[in-house]
């Protein structure tokens, strides 16, 4: 047999029906189901007289519209609270687990997954959200659909596919103190560009993504679609079969074995071909922040705003000009000269537990700047827990940031945490879309280190020199 | 779903790059139940001031390309979010086909599940087509499927690839659910090899 990658194998052990021109029917194991892109594919089946498929395949919860504040009181935005309640009703008929709102389980759809062990090796998983890339930390096949897709799996547990191209990206060497998993991730945007990865499932590779934690990783694969690709892959290792085992849906007894054994085969051959090989060295890479309106925009902390002189490509040249204004920055600004006016720490990117300890180790005993308004918004009810278990809440308290319920938050401001217009925000999230965070919202991206950084000298600051 | 043949229409230069989907739809219009009623809001930010009154300069708020059904782009529309409220609000707004240089997957996946095309065009062909748009505003453009050719009178003709069971449905406006659970018998038996083969999932 030919050598084959992470990618292929997973894909070959998925296709149920495949016709002459690659068109495939790919099975689907695991589905997640949120409450912004679900009503209406349940809606579908409803009016076609068609059920869910496999029920118990599918994990549904609310993330993107709850509030983070106090949970008691009823959901002031009426259009938010029909769509959390719509899920709920939705679940019921149907006949799918859901974590509501007042389940310490609930959370950020890519962090509970991983959390419950619901998210495995080897495994195809979708869910209505492009961050699904986030699983393949785990060597699974995860990719973000359409809520017409998500209708399809429902009813038939499969979707309709060709296979993607692949693209390994090596980075070698270890990462320099201060420089995180977000850091590697930016540096590889920043090179392979917000489209570079369309049409490819990426596998990372390399002596800095091995040495990555569970959430490391995850924080690199979350962020694959920011370079375009729908799925980025980890092949699975102890690591993961560690962070896997014991969680309440991973599998049991004789279960955990085979699982295992079959885990293990999860890595690319010896000489498996990958249609295109990108490397980074992991030495290279310094604290980044970004600058402009797609993430692909990095800059090290250390420099400066560029010049649309400094791109040769027309189109980009014109992007970079739309940037610059709507991001008020001047070429040749001084990154650390530029000052914030509010702090977001939280997403599917950076939300989990080690991301918390990272910013509590940097803010422990200072005070956040008197300009600055700052916010920690936990991934899930039980890495608030673990956070409070851990007494990370107050320091984060005594520190001056608001400490908040979990969900998805300002990473896309669907609930009332927002930038108003005009405001700059250092923040952990994944997107600085123009209007992202807030109509008229400036967002840098960059690490929680960094952010903490940011919220303690209220200006993008290296965290290098705290 | 309204099959996609052959469309005769204007189209409207929107010249952009890495368009992506919270600039389509922002986050606001996400909390609907419903697919339809998007078209007001598409384009939000750059469409409409803060006072709700609409931007001049907008390309879809002049009065030559108001009644626009094709979008002329730069590369890489659609990126970002999977929202499929991005194509809901773009068929909603009239726009059946979308023409640029490249797309994000997902977004390009979520056309054809609504009936809109989304063709792919090297870019020194989108520039002219841009250029074309920009300066005859009132003359419509063709895009013929079934023949997968872009053309404008004799002025020029362009034509474009497309995945040939994509094209399937759209040309003949079907549901690719319907076409899955045809299959029913390979499914149940693929989940029967599971249960041997992987126990645990």
């Amino acid at each position: 047999m030919k050598p084959r990658t992470l990618f292929e194998k997973i894909w070959d052990d998925h296709v149920v029906h495949r016709t002459d021109d690659g068109t495939c029917v790919l099975y689907i194991d695991r589905h997640l189901v949120h409450e912004v892109t679900s009503p209406q594919a349940f809606e579908g089946l409803r009016m076609a007289g068609r059920k869910v498929r496999k029920p118990e395949a599918t994990l549904a919860v609310a993330d993107h519209n709850v509030p983070t504040y106090d949970r008691s009181l009823p959901i002031k935005e009426e259009e938010s609270r029909i769509q959390i309640e719509t899920l709920s009703k939705n679940c019921a008929e149907f006949g799918i687990t859901l974590f509501d709102m007042k389940d310490k389980r609930q959370g950020i759809v890519h962090i509970i997954g991983p959390e419950q062990g619901f998210t495995q090796p080897g495994m195809t998983i979708v869910c209505g959200d492009s961050h699904t890339s986030t699983h393949g930390a785990f060597g699974a096949l995860a990719f973000g659909i359409g809520t017409s897709e998500v209708e399809h799996v429902l009813a038939t547990q499969t979707l309709i596919q060709k296979p993607a191209k692949t693209m390994r990206i090596t980075v070698d060497g270890k990462l320099s103190p201060g420089v995180t998993a977000k850091d590697m991730i930016l540096a590889i945007i920043g090179k392979i560009g917000t489209a570079g990865g369309t049409g490819y499932v990426i596998e990372y590779a390399g002596e800095a993504v091995r040495s990555l934690s569970m959430a490391g990783r995850m924080t690199m694969c979350n962020m694959s679609i920011e370079g375009g690709a729908r799925a980025g892959m980890i092949a699975p290792d102890e690591v993961t079969f560690k962070y896997i085992k014991g969680r309440p849906m991973a599998p049991k007894n004789d279960n955990w074995d085979k699982a295992v054994e079959y885990w293990r085969s999860l890595n690319s051959d010896d000489g498996a071909k990958y249609d295109v090989e990108v490397a980074l060295k992991a030495e290279e890479i310094p604290p980044l922040v970004t600058w402009g309106t797609t993430p692909e925009d990095i800059v090290p902390i250390t420099g400066a705003v560029p010049s649309p002189a400094d791109f040769t490509d027309p189109n980009k040249k014109k992007s970079v000009e739309r940037m610059l204004e709507y991001m008020n920055l001047k070429p040749g600004t001084k990154m650390q000269d530029i000052t914030i006016d509010k702090v977001f720490i939280g997403s599917c990117t950076n939300a989990r537990i080690e991301d918390l300890r990272e910013v509590a180790k940097i803010v422990e005993g200072k005070k956040i700047a008197g300009t600055v308004e700052a916010m920690i918004v936990p991934g899930s009810g039980l890495v608030k827990e673990q956070a409070e278990t851990e007494g990370l809440d107050k320091i984060f308290i005594a520190s001056g940031f608001d400490w908040r319920e979990p969900g998805c938050s300002m990473c896309l401001g669907m609930n009332s945490d927002q930038l108003k217009p005009g405001e700059r925000c250092a923040s952990t999230s994944n997107r600085n879309f123009e209007g992202r965070q807030g109509r008229g919202g400036r967002t840098h991206l960059m690490s929680p280190a960094m952010a903490a950084a940011a919220a303690i000298k209220g200006k993008l600051t290296d965290v290098r020199d705290l | 779903m309204k099959p996609f043949k052959k469309l005769s229409a204007i189209a409207a230069p929107l010249p952009m790059i890495n368009v992506d989907t919270d600039v389509i739809i922002p986050k606001q219009f996400l909390r609907t139940i419903k697919r339809s009623g998007l078209g007001k809001s598409a384009f939000f930010d750059i469409r409409y001031n803060e006072d709700g009154s609409e931007k001049p300069d907008f390309v879809l708020n002049k009065p030559a390309y108001r009644n626009a059904e094709i979008l002329i782009t730069g590369a890489n529309f659609g990126c970002g979010s999977s929202r499929e409220h991005a194509p809901w609000a773009l068929l909603d707004f009239g726009i059946r086909c979308v023409i640029a240089a490249s797309y994000s997957d997902i977004f390009y996946s979520n056309c054809f599940k609504n009936g809109i095309l989304p063709v792919i065009l090297p870019q020194a062909q989108i520039d002219e087509l841009m250029k074309e748009a920009e300066e005859n505003p009132g003359a419509p453009i063709e895009v013929d499927l079934e023949k997968q050719v872009v053309t404008r009178g004799n002025k020029f003709s362009f034509p474009f690839e497309v995945d040939s069971f994509r094209k399937h449905c759209l040309v003949n406006g079907l549901d690719d659910i319907g076409l899955t659970l045809q299959k029913e018998a390979h499914i149940s038996s693929f989940e029967k090899d599971t249960k041997s083969k992987r126990p645990w999932i």
